[in-house]
């Protein structure tokens, strides 16, 4: 092993190198300056999302903990454009909001170390980074859940987010004691070679299953999602729901695929309930909902559910649709969240009954939503159909057809209820509706971003081509 | 390794404990009660990997350092929900869980 190997560590060592770099910039920068830092953070973190396109060896790092093969740095590199979109969408909420209480360039750092976890989470090659990097992950992310700490909501959300995840954590903890004692290593390609079906294995299993569902949040293990949601601010909740959901989804497939194998035709009936529970609980709780950040939460629960249709068929074909699928759902839930949090920077309104007539006002903005709304609801030109259409496909390869028909009369009631919004938008006239506004340069450049992307991803081809050949390294 | 204790009784005295502590997270209304109820479910987690280590694979030391990680981890992880706890205390002047239900359903 020679320094030049530590290249393979290249993303996780550039974001560190970023992290220190804010660190030692928000010593030096003056107080009355400090907004510069928020162009420093967008500016190097869109480095660090290009420089990562470029290409990367297949290999491993420290006797197989670490490793990373193609199709893990292709997840890394849409993660990092994700997290971009999210900077630009709330680089004007921290310029007017957070800079001013002197709390901006930890913003940056805590989110960054968050994304540093989801890196080592993701390339994990043993259940101890694994479990490091999930680690990593949550907890920087609860401090920023409660990071207005002059709301109340905001205080409640982390701690709700805390006790959850510090019990997911140990529950998963539980569970990985338990193969570690049927298999004798934490090493997934040792795990794999002794995994046998015993009893000890499958409570293990289903209590590392349970663990991992805390983070996708599907049900039974949802509750703290829309509180957090609706409590956090916006560009955390974004966050959540698209980025952290995303990895976790990612790391559950690989574990699943390649550890748990031997497994399969158990952990098959587990997604397959899982699945129904969470597609029609998720949907019929967004029904109901008044409040916009607790609407896009159960329906990101629905579209977990969804998720689940693309792993249950656990080989090649399912890791290509659920990746398609985690990026289309990328762009679709950032363009929603990013209109959100325009209006909301704007006007302090969160509710659905505020976006009464939005389209005679704000003509543009609720194009987006609208485009997004669809995108999520996935009826046909835009990208959301192709995702969802993938993942059907997947599930009925595999001949589970009534999994497919339930999950297309799921997909008929999300369109009810996301039709709802973009009827109060452009059909009602409210009484007061919200004035027109413009938004900022860093708003505007990622919502136009998350709007190219719906459009052109479902239509551009060779991509699904691209990322299906990626998945071969993973099975 | 323990003369005349077998694997039996402490493993199932982490499952009796794992389960107390998940007990505890579900009927506690105080949310540091909630909090050392976490800290039971991790506790048992290191007993368990610990344990097995010595007794069933000792000829490498996976579990023991497993161990000490998630100690570390467990660390971090109260002392950042014990601070979010002083700063909604600062609020409301509770730490009572029926206190912090203004979101709901």
């Amino acid at each position: 092993m020679n320094l030049s190997s530590f290249l393979l560590m290249r993303q996780e060592i550039a974001l560190l190198l970023i992290i220190l770099l804010l660190v030692i910039a928000e010593i030096f920068i003056p107080k009355r300056r400090k907004v510069s830092i928020v162009h420093l953070s967008v500016f190097l973190f869109g480095i660090h999302a290009i420089v990562g396109f470029f290409e990367i060896d297949e290999s491993t790092l420290f006797g197989g903990m670490f490793r990373s093969n193609n199709l893990i740095h292709f997840f890394k590199n849409v993660l990092n454009i994700g997290v971009l979109i999210l900077l630009l969408q709330s680089a004007d909420w921290i310029e007017e909001k957070i800079v001013n209480q002197n709390k901006g360039s930890e913003f940056f750092i805590l989110l960054f170390s968050s994304l540093l976890g989801i890196y080592f989470m993701i390339s994990a090659g043993d259940f101890l980074m694994f479990y490091l990097g999930l680690e990593l992950s949550t907890l920087p992310v609860t401090a920023l859940a409660a990071y207005e700490t002059m709301k109340r909501i905001s205080s409640e959300s982390g701690i709700k987010l805390i006790l959850s995840s510090a019990l997911a954590s140990g529950v998963s903890l539980f569970g990985i004691s338990m193969l570690y004692a049927t298999t004798g290593s934490i090493y997934f390609s040792e795990i794999v070679q002794a995994l046998t079906s015993t009893n000890l294995t499958l409570l293990g299993m289903v209590l590392l299953f349970a663990g991992i569902s805390f983070k996708i949040s599907l049900v039974p293990f949802h509750f703290w999602t829309a509180d957090v949601y609706e409590g956090a601010p916006i560009s955390i909740a974004s966050y959540l729901s698209v980025i952290s959901k995303g990895a976790a989804v990612f790391i559950l497939m690989i574990i699943l695929f390649t550890v748990l194998k031997p497994l399969a035709p158990i952990w098959e009936n587990m997604i397959y309930t899982i699945a129904i529970a969470t597609m029609f609980i998720g949907n019929l709780f967004a029904l109901r909902q008044q409040n916009m950040k607790r609407f896009l939460a159960f329906s990101s629960i629905a579209q977990a559910g969804f998720i689940l249709l693309g792993l249950i068929e656990g080989s090649q074909l399912g890791t290509a649709t659920v990746v398609y699928f985690v990026l289309i759902y990328i762009f679709s839930n950032l363009a929603a969240f990013g209109v959100v949090q325009a209006i909301s920077l704007q006007t302090g309104k969160e509710r659905i009954k505020d976006y009464e007539g939005l389209y005679r006002t704000n003509p543009n903005l609720s194009l987006v939503l609208m485009l997004a709304l669809f995108s999520l609801a996935g009826i046909p030109p835009v990208a959301g159909f192709f995702g969802k259409f993938f993942l059907f496909t997947a599930a009925a390869s595999k001949g589970f057809f009534l999994l497919v028909f339930l999950a297309v009369v799921n997909v008929t009631i999300s369109l009810y209820y996301y039709l709802l919004v973009v009827r109060a938008m452009f059909l009602r006239k409210g009484d007061n509706p919200i004035p027109f506004f413009r938004n900022k340069v860093y708003m505007r450049i990622g919502l136009v971003i998350t709007v190219l992307g719906i459009l052109l991803l479902g239509i551009y081809s060779p991509l699904y081509d691209y990322i299906y050949d990626l998945s071969s390294a993973l099975n | 390794m323990i003369p005349g204790v077998s694997i039996y009784e402490i493993l199932t005295i982490t499952s009796i404990l794992f389960f107390i502590g998940v007990y505890g997270f579900i009927t506690r209304t105080n949310l540091i009660s909630i909090l050392i109820s976490v800290e039971l479910i991790l506790n048992a987690s290191v007993v368990n990997f610990v344990i097995i280590n010595k007794y069933l694979f000792p000829e490498a030391l996976q579990g023991v350092y497993f161990s000490i990680f998630i100690i570390a981890v467990a660390a971090a992880e109260t002392a950042l929900a014990v601070s979010i706890i002083i700063n909604l205390y600062r609020q409301i002047s509770s730490v009572e869980v029926k206190e912090i239900e203004t979101m709901k359903y």
